[in-house]
């Protein structure tokens, strides 16, 4: 009796079948094989088409935030008179076009510094060497980074340390006797 | 009880096929003296299953909303029953993954267990220690507060120096332009999903090819591995000198495990998990990020490396290191396996470890950063109350100078020890300093009057050793 055991393998039995359908007259060898190859090919091609149809939309979502147009728009900060002549504070706003759920990690935050009467200085706080923020220290008239140590003068050129930039200033304006600054992105420092 | 428990495993197994499935892999042989060297690859498979394991828990109350999470993390650990063991089990856990992948990677070197045929078990290693390191360091990042948020803008600004894609690739980090909305979810779904499922498709491989090539026998100086006759005689010496790995070689593995867990576990209850600093609030600025001890290393590196060549070295470093791994056992897959046969081998270990090692010690001191909380100068290292000396000395703590700079004890490192400057320069050389800045110093001319200088220089020239 035959058991279970002794049962030639699936591939062989597969084979044996092909075997006897091209005895049969029903298939040349040929054709057999190029019926095969189509159904392989088949296979891979549909593969390739799912892999389309799920991989585009989840592409093209994880990279979405890449290409969202973030409306640059002046911020108001203050009305001329709260900036004292020669002083550099410390001014905090919102993003121009936060996510709802963006929170407290929408606010922001620049260095501002009344140069004269009309001008108005806002620097990034990002560190050009590696975006940490940097603090100014008022009476030395220098900012300093507590990541690596780099240091700006008061224009907010280097100093000293290792950032390879000055400090990134951001546009602003005076429209009505309200200072105004112009949104950014963080300043990223691309050296190569 | 006992026959119907029996019968029902019987059953049991003969449906879905368990002892098929797993009964090759508890039964391969393995070397019988492969003993306590080997435990160190299951322990890091352990404690990747306590970072499952915690993981999922944690992820129960954990919202990775850039607004909430911060509240999450405070609730998960001040109020949720087992939450702070939970998230101290996860941090641990990250460390032992870390310590585990680490000590394994060295063994595996020292005891030439990458050369042939193993070398695709060394390729997927190195890819797993990669994928650990990028688990840790996001991992921190989910840790929402105000460390990790600056975090996240550090790791934009160093995948901005990479060529051309630099500035897309920081983007990409940040989920956009700024910090917001965007960047935690993004990097929640990097270390929950993405990851993960990676690490689980390599570890599978990794173990696969554990069981096709079997557990390289410990090494013997003279016995150099040939692959035309490697396999032949792994066999031999496997039929010879091999036991079963259930139980007979696994009992080790289960012994270290407990022990490593029950070490995560003392950790995360005695000392708990990392604190959670201030909010993600990304305009407060008294921020001072820095990673978590295992990238601490890597912090030090960027501060020391000349301002020059950083932005190459910053990028080129991981892939060096990366491809050097890889390579090894392309290049170096036959010969020797002993260590004591292979000295470089020993000294490219140790060399690693202390270089690592010495860069995590001053990734510790940072003495590159200024300190921004240097205290005072108190009144007996000053040594007046009055005069040119005493107005130096508030000066050199207004202006910024003890920020950088130790005068007995107190201040920061930045700069050169001044405790006994006086001894050391002139008047002259001390203005011309103070004047014009040097290296890593700022230059103070602009911002200085002339009997501020005078002062300056009379507190400073104060700054002798006693004499006897």
């Amino acid at each position: 009796m035959k058991t279970e055991d002794t049962e030639p393998p699936i591939e062989s039995r597969l084979h044996g079948r092909l075997q006897m359908e091209i005895q049969r007259g029903q298939e040349t060898p040929a054709e057999c094989v190029s019926r095969r190859n189509f159904f392989a090919k088949l296979c891979i091609a549909l593969s390739g088409v799912c892999a389309l149809i799920l991989g585009i939309p989840m592409v093209g979502f994880v990279l979405a935030p890449l290409f969202r147009k973030t409306p640059e728009s002046w911020i108001p900060l203050g009305k001329t008179g709260d900036f004292e002549i020669g002083k550099t504070v410390n001014v905090t706003f919102v993003d121009s076009s936060p996510l709802p759920w963006a929170g407290i990690t929408a606010k922001n935050a620049a260095w501002l510094r009344r140069a004269s009467a009309t001008e108005f200085i806002a620097f990034s706080v990002n560190c050009t060497h590696l975006g940490c923020p940097v603090r100014w220290l008022a009476d030395a008239e220098l900012f300093m980074c507590p990541c690596h140590g780099g240091v700006y003068y008061k224009d907010g050129s280097v100093a000293a340390g290792p950032p390879p930039h000055p400090l990134i200033r951001y546009e602003v304006r005076v429209v009505n006797d309200e200072v105004e600054i112009k949104s950014a992105a963080i300043p990223i420092t691309t050296t190569l | 009880m006992k026959r119907l428990a029996m019968a029902v495993w019987k059953w049991v197994d003969d449906r879905i096929g368990i002892s098929d499935l797993v009964g090759p892999a508890m039964n391969h042989l393995v070397p019988r003296d492969s003993k306590w060297w080997y435990v160190f690859g299951s322990a890091t498979m352990l404690a990747f299953i306590v970072q499952v394991v915690t993981g999922v828990a944690l992820a129960f109350s954990y919202v990775s909303s850039s607004s909430q999470a911060y509240e999450t993390l405070q609730f998960i650990t001040n109020d949720a029953p087992f939450g702070r063991m939970l998230r101290g089990m996860h941090y641990y856990g990250a460390s032992a993954m870390v310590l585990m992948v680490g000590a394994h990677l060295a063994q595996t070197f020292l005891f030439g267990a990458y050369k042939f045929p193993r070398e695709m078990n060394w390729a997927t290693g190195v890819l797993l220690l990669g994928m650990t390191i990028v688990m840790g360091f996001t991992g921190q990042l989910l840790r929402w507060d105000q460390t990790a948020a600056w975090s996240v803008v550090v790791a934009a600004e160093q995948a901005g120096r990479v060529p051309i894609i630099g500035d897309w690739l920081a983007r990409f980090i940040l989920g956009g332009n700024t910090i917001g909305g965007a960047t935690l979810s993004r990097f929640f779904a990097i270390h929950v999903f993405f990851i993960p499922a990676m690490l689980f498709i390599f570890i599978g491989l990794h173990l696969w090819l554990v069981l096709r090539h079997g557990i390289s026998e410990p090494p013997v100086p003279g016995q150099p591995v040939d692959p035309k006759t490697y396999r032949e005689r792994y066999h031999e010496f496997l039929e010879k000198h091999g036991h079963p790995f259930w139980p007979d070689g696994a009992w080790r593995d289960f012994v270290f495990g407990t022990g490593l867990i029950i070490a995560i576990a003392l950790l995360a209850y005695f000392v708990g998990p990392p604190a959670i600093e201030k909010p993600p609030d990304p305009s407060l600025l008294s921020a001072d990020p820095r990673p978590d001890w295992y990238l601490l290393w890597y912090f030090a590196l960027l501060a020391l490396i000349p301002p020059r060549v950083e932005g190459y070295i910053m990028i080129l470093i991981p892939v060096v290191i990366g491809t050097l791994l890889l390579i090894v056992p392309l290049v170096n897959n036959r010969g020797e396996r002993a260590p004591s046969r292979r000295p470089w081998s020993i000294a490219v270990v140790l060399l690693s470890v202390i270089t690592i090692g010495s860069l995590w010690v001053l990734g510790v001191a940072s003495p590159w950063s200024p300190n921004f909380n240097p205290g005072h100068l108190p009144a007996q290292v000053i040594g007046a109350t009055s005069g040119p000396v005493f107005q130096g000395a508030v000066l050199f703590e207004e202006k910024g100078c003890l920020n950088c700079h130790l005068i007995s004890g107190v201040g920061g490192r930045r700069g050169p020890d001044l405790s006994y400057i006086g001894n050391e320069l002139t008047q002259d050389n001390m203005v011309i300093r103070i004047v014009n800045g040097g290296v890593n110093m700022p230059a103070f001319g602009g911002t200085l009057k002339p009997a501020e200088i005078d002062s300056l220089v009379a507190f400073l020239s104060s700054r002798r050793r006693a004499v006897p």
